[in-house]
């Protein structure tokens, strides 16, 4: 059991310190007005990192030089195309859902047969994939602004028992994440492609079929978050996943999952997802303008990783 | 031997009392070894004697945690790889060490670091010139070439003119690594009758080996080592190859020559392959083993194997194969996990429902495993690396053996396991072999070898022969290692 | 002496190739193109792109990547639409420590055994929030003689090729024939000999980086003297071009095999890529994603050639 706790209890506990010591910070200079409010906002913000940042982090646990660069493109192309779909029509909204899905498992397809076929590194194989799914998603959006279904609406804006909605469903995703991940034999594999490819290799386990559906996950897990995203935000934007590609990356890193593969949590995702949404409202409480909220967010991301220590290269 | 204080100060390079552990590895264990001007040190031992341990420390990449390094009577408080590189030492290293990218000129340029300024080029490509004209003459080599493209052996004469090659600071004491491991009878002797001309010029040379024949006959002096220790010191003349084995304490020799016969003709034919040279076939129960020069093809047709009956897409249920790598640190281990997920990784499906795995009955099956093998440990949740590499390479075996595959696939498996242990997984291997699993064998120890059934010797990528029944033994082996039929 | 392809100069086949391709599909579709004017506007932006393409490869030369070249490249423009021209002695001064700073961040790599994506990923960050503290909105202006130097017109070819081929000649120089250039491609091939050597790694992988934040600032120079303004996300394209443009020029991720003339030749190709697109009327929307699917094409290619000199090798 201690040794349990060391393993699986140091690294995402200083996230979850790091948000909690700057919503401290930022209702004392509120005064404690706003309290509610601004968890409930960082909640539903959150809560769309939390998704993005799952997936990203299954794949960042395949080890050395697996990142999926597709993510942002996938959301948006997944928003634009399943409220195209869904057409302002309440009954469409499951199909519109699997749409979005579908759209996810397709993207996640394409990157893995370009990593095989191609044999290039994910990075770049996933950058190209994500050209190619970018320009799709200007194609059918063409400048417009269709408006989600009227009850999906509702419910990506309102709380249940006081916690968004979104934040649920992401609470969730995150449950269903953390059993595969501590429980069963995938995330076994996973783990172990991570720390070792060809010992993984060597020791019998499926190497390419699991990190095929490591691909996929991550990109139907991009594509729920742009389905969410955009009946959120009342609508599709091209440039609405742009901010998810970086954000992606950094949720795991802060939250403490090795970016040298092979060792990740579920937990560290949220309070890194929290953190990073706190940082942001607390320095516009301070009223620092995004200049310096950029800065910030680079050095904190900086300073961890050195924290951290990086036990192999990932060059 | 003359008064050890004189040697001292006339030695080029003297070690005395070198300590260093690697965690609970003792690499060397108190080592006084001393190089003369204008001599050749031959230095001998079984892999994980601690021979390249004593040399990286005579080269300067590491530091003794206890110990002294003296040179030309100077006590070196501060000995590095720049210190001991301008005092003349060099050192051909067993891995081929050069920059695959670049060219054999630029390589030259990287290792003498005094080489710069304008026109260096010229100059570079002078001095590997020359010093590959002197140590393997007509080797017909460009120094234009980029060393990826060159062959193994154009690579390892490279290396090894590099290191007398002489670019304002000369080479006083060159350092041989295994240097004649991918170069053919001719170039050998090149290079050897090249090692005593350099020594006749009052050079000094240590020199490793595992051909025996080729130290006796080179080296002025010879040193043993086993576990760490030098066991031995003599005059080359005063050893001979009986002798020096002895003196390198193959204790397992007596025991092994009574390997029993055993018959295995009859047994059905479990996995044929055809690979270059001589086609491979294995029958259930057999121990094979695949012997010859280390780096000829061995690694190769088990990692072929590997691929050819493994899923890497869908998992397996029942595999056929399993692996039991010889290079832990690479494909063997999972450094960050505890001994118990390591053991359970392969056979994780027989350990789950529904894809969940049962951490009962891992935990379950792994405590009976580390009862059978003794793998020493208080706690299985312990991490992996904390173990000793012998007791690590037992996690391996035991996560093998756990596999319902039938056959075992053993890369080099021993390298570096003591002596203890390796009796106590001999005794597995023949038991598990007894109940009809076999084991597929590359082993670059000869006696290891000569326990197995039947033996396939490896040359140049090839299958050049089978030896089976009473024709296994180290003198056929050894015959068979070299002449080869290509 | 016998006559022998070096593999640098196989390296370099694919490249030239794709480039002769290219050129010859666009002034088949496009005559008038084949002019001084014609060709000055199809490579107008090739110099700030094949700067910083060079300056990608010297990380890349030692097995790293560099995500926050693009977001340098646009803080370097804004420096220098701001105060480059306005204050020129702080400006260099500004510029150098920029400079300092890449070197900082190689050292610190190395030092700590951390991953380049992520330190490099956060630096992004930062470099992107000093861009918006100095321009945050599009603005400031060339300094005059950047300016000038931008549209000088050489006889013979335009100031565009006329630049590239010397870029590519010193790039050339210093990566291929220099000791230095040596030494920093033996770190990518083979750190532990260059150790054992005796070199100090630290100080390579130091001056790698140095010299790629001295390209990048050139990159930021020559895209302000093309576009005679600023804004904080004005380069943030060249963080996947200047990697694509590496690959696409025949260098490697890891192994230390970079070619200067290469990069140049790929930052041409992607230069040139996007007036064919234009030329052939794809819709703009594709434009990114046939970007993408140019990239995958020569990636396509590579491997095949890569397959048939192995084959020969194996003979």
């Amino acid at each position: 059991m201690n040794a349990l706790v060391l393993q699986f209890g140091k690294p995402w506990i200083w996230s979850w310190l790091a948000a909690f010591v700057v919503w401290f910070l930022t209702i004392m200079v509120t005064g404690g007005a706003g309290t509610l409010g601004l968890s409930q906002a960082a909640l539903t913000f959150a809560a769309f990192s939390v998704i993005v940042g799952i997936g990203q982090m299954f794949v960042i646990t395949l080890g050395p030089g697996n990142i999926d660069l597709s993510v942002p493109a996938t959301m948006t192309l997944a928003g634009t195309v399943a409220l195209k779909l869904m057409n302002v029509e309440n009954g469409m909204i499951l199909p519109g859902l699997l749409l979005a899905v579908l759209i996810g498992l397709g993207v996640g397809l394409c990157n893995y047969t370009l990593i095989k076929a191609l044999r290039i590194p994910p990075i770049i194989a996933t950058l190209s994939m994500s050209f190619i799914v970018q320009s799709a998603a200007i194609w059918t959006n063409r400048g417009l602004r269709i408006k989600p279904p009227s009850v999906l609406a509702e419910f990506t804006t309102t709380n249940t028992l006081g916690v968004p909605n979104v934040a649920i469903i992401a609470f969730l995703i995150s449950i269903l994440a953390w059993i595969l991940l501590e429980k069963t034999i995938y995330g076994r594999w996973i783990s172990a492609i991570g720390q070792s490819m060809p010992a993984a290799r060597m020791a019998g386990i499926p190497v390419d079929g699991t990190r095929f559906v490591t691909y996929l996950f991550c990109a139907v897990l991009a594509s729920i978050s742009g389905y969410l995203l955009a009946c959120f935000s009342g609508g599709a934007a091209l440039n609405m996943g742009a901010e998810y590609l970086l954000m992606s990356i950094a949720v795991v890193v802060i939250g403490g999952t090795a970016v040298a593969g092979g060792d990740s949590n579920v937990p560290g995702i949220w309070g890194a997802s929290l953190f990073m949404f706190l940082v942001v409202s607390m320095l516009n409480t301070y009223g620092l303008g995004a200049g310096i909220r950029l800065i910030m967010t680079g050095l904190i991301i900086i300073s961890v990783i050195m924290l951290a220590g990086g036990r192999r290269g990932m060059r | 031997m003359a008064s050890s204080m004189d040697d001292v100060a006339k030695a080029i390079i003297a070690v005395d009392g070198a300590k260093v552990s690697f965690g609970a590895v003792k690499a060397l264990d108190g080592v006084t070894l001393r190089v003369m001007p204008g001599e050749c040190v031959g230095l001998v031992g079984h892999n994980g004697a601690g021979k390249s341990t004593i040399v990286s420390v005579i080269n300067g990449g590491l530091t003794p945690h206890q110990g002294t390094v003296t040179s030309d009577g100077e006590r070196q408080e501060r000995y590095g790889i720049n210190a001991a590189r301008d005092r003349g030492v060099r050192c051909v290293f067993q891995e081929l060490s050069l920059c695959p990218n670049l060219s054999i000129v630029e390589n030259t340029r990287l290792v003498h670091r005094a080489l710069g300024g304008f026109g260096w080029r010229s100059r570079a490509a002078k001095i590997i010139e020359k010093s590959l004209d002197a140590v393997f003459p007509g080797h017909g080599i460009d120094s234009g070439r980029t060393v990826g493209d060159l062959s193994i052996a154009d690579r390892q004469m490279v290396e090894i003119a590099l290191a007398f090659s002489d670019a304002g600071t000369p080479a006083r004491l060159v350092i041989l690594d295994e240097p004649t491991s991918s170069l053919d009878a001719s170039l050998a002797r090149q290079m050897l009758d090249h090692v005593r001309r350099f020594i006749s010029g009052g050079g000094s040379v240590i020199f490793i080996s595992h051909i025996l024949h080729e130290i006796l006959e080179t080296a002025d002096r010879i040193v043993v080592m086993k576990d760490g220790r030098v066991v031995a010191e003599r005059p080359a003349h005063r050893f001979d190859h009986h002798g020096l084995v002895e003196a390198m304490g193959s204790v397992a020799k007596a025991e092994t020559r009574q390997r029993p016969v055993r018959e295995q003709s009859a047994a059905p034919v479990i996995l044929s392959h055809q690979a270059a040279g001589i086609p491979f076939t294995a029958r259930s129960g057999e121990i094979i083993g695949l012997a010859g020069l280390a780096g000829h093809g061995q690694t190769e047709l088990l990692l072929a194997l590997h691929a050819a009956r493994s899923g890497n897409w869908l998992p397996q249920r029942n595999p056929l194969v399993t692996f039991v790598a010889g290079d832990r640190r690479l494909n063997g281990v999972f450094e960050l996990w505890s001994i118990m997920r390591n053991f359970s990784i392969a056979s994780l499906g027989d350990m789950s429902r529904r894809g969940l795995v049962l951490e009962a009955g891992e935990k379950t099956t792994a405590t009976a495993w580390k009862e059978r093998i003794e793998i020493r440990t208080p706690d299985l949740d312990n991490r992996i690396l904390s173990l000793s590499g012998g007791n690590q390479q037992k996690v391996l075996f035991a996560r093998a053996l756990a596999t319902r595959a039938p056959i075992v696939l053993m890369d080099d498996p021993m390298r570096g396991v003591d002596v203890g242990t390796k009796q106590e997984v001999y005794a597995i291997i023949r038991e598990e072999a007894a109940r009809g699993r076999t084991f597929i064998w590359y082993s670059t120890e000869m006696d290891e070898v000569c326990l197995c059934d039947r033996v396939y010797v490896f040359r140049e990528g090839r299958i050049t022969a089978e030896l089976g029944g009473d024709a296994v033994d180290e003198a056929n082996i050894i015959s068979a290692s070299f002449e080869g039929t290509a | 002496m016998t006559f022998r392809l070096s593999s640098d100069a196989i390296r370099l086949v694919i490249p030239a190739l794709s480039l002769s391709l290219l050129l010859a599909a666009v002034f088949w579709l496009q005559p008038r193109a084949m002019s001084y004017i014609g060709l000055n506007l199809l490579f107008n932006l090739a110099v700030p792109i094949a700067l910083a393409t060079i300056a990608q490869m010297l990380v890349m030369a030692v097995n790293d990547l560099d995500l926050s070249m693009g977001a340098f490249v646009s803080f370097v423009a804004c420096v220098t639409a701001t105060f480059l021209r306005d204050a020129p002695v702080i400006g260099i001064l500004i510029l150098a420590g920029a400079v300092a700073a890449y070197a900082a961040i190689g050292v610190v790599i190395h030092l700590r055994d951390l991953p380049s994506i992520v330190v490099t990923l956060g630096m992004s960050f930062v470099w992107g929030g000093l861009a918006v503290l100095l321009l945050p909105a599009p603005g400031g202006r060339a300094p005059d003689w950047v300016r000038w130097l931008m549209t000088v017109k050489p006889p013979l070819a335009p100031m565009a090729i006329v630049a590239s081929i010397i870029i590519a000649v010193i790039a050339h120089f210093i990566v291929k024939r220099s000791s230095l250039g040596v030494l920093i491609r033996g770190v990518g091939g083979n750190q532990r000999s260059v150790e054992r050597a005796g070199w100090s790694i630290v100080a390579a992988r130091a001056t790698a980086y140095a010299l790629a934040g001295l390209f990048a600032v050139l990159a930021g120079i020559a895209l302000v003297g093309l576009t005679t303004s600023a804004d904080a996300n004005i380069a943030l394209r060249y963080t996947l071009l200047s990697i694509a443009g590496v690959i696409l020029g025949g260098g490697e991720f890891i192994g230390g095999r970079v070619s200067p003339i290469g990069a140049v030749i790929g930052a041409l190709t992607l230069t040139l890529a996007g007036s064919f697109l234009s030329f052939l009327r794809i819709s703009p929307d594709w434009q990114i994603g046939a970007q993408g699917a140019i990239l995958i094409i020569v990636l396509a290619l590579r491997l095949m050639l890569n397959r048939l000199e192995k084959r020969e090798k194996r003979r």
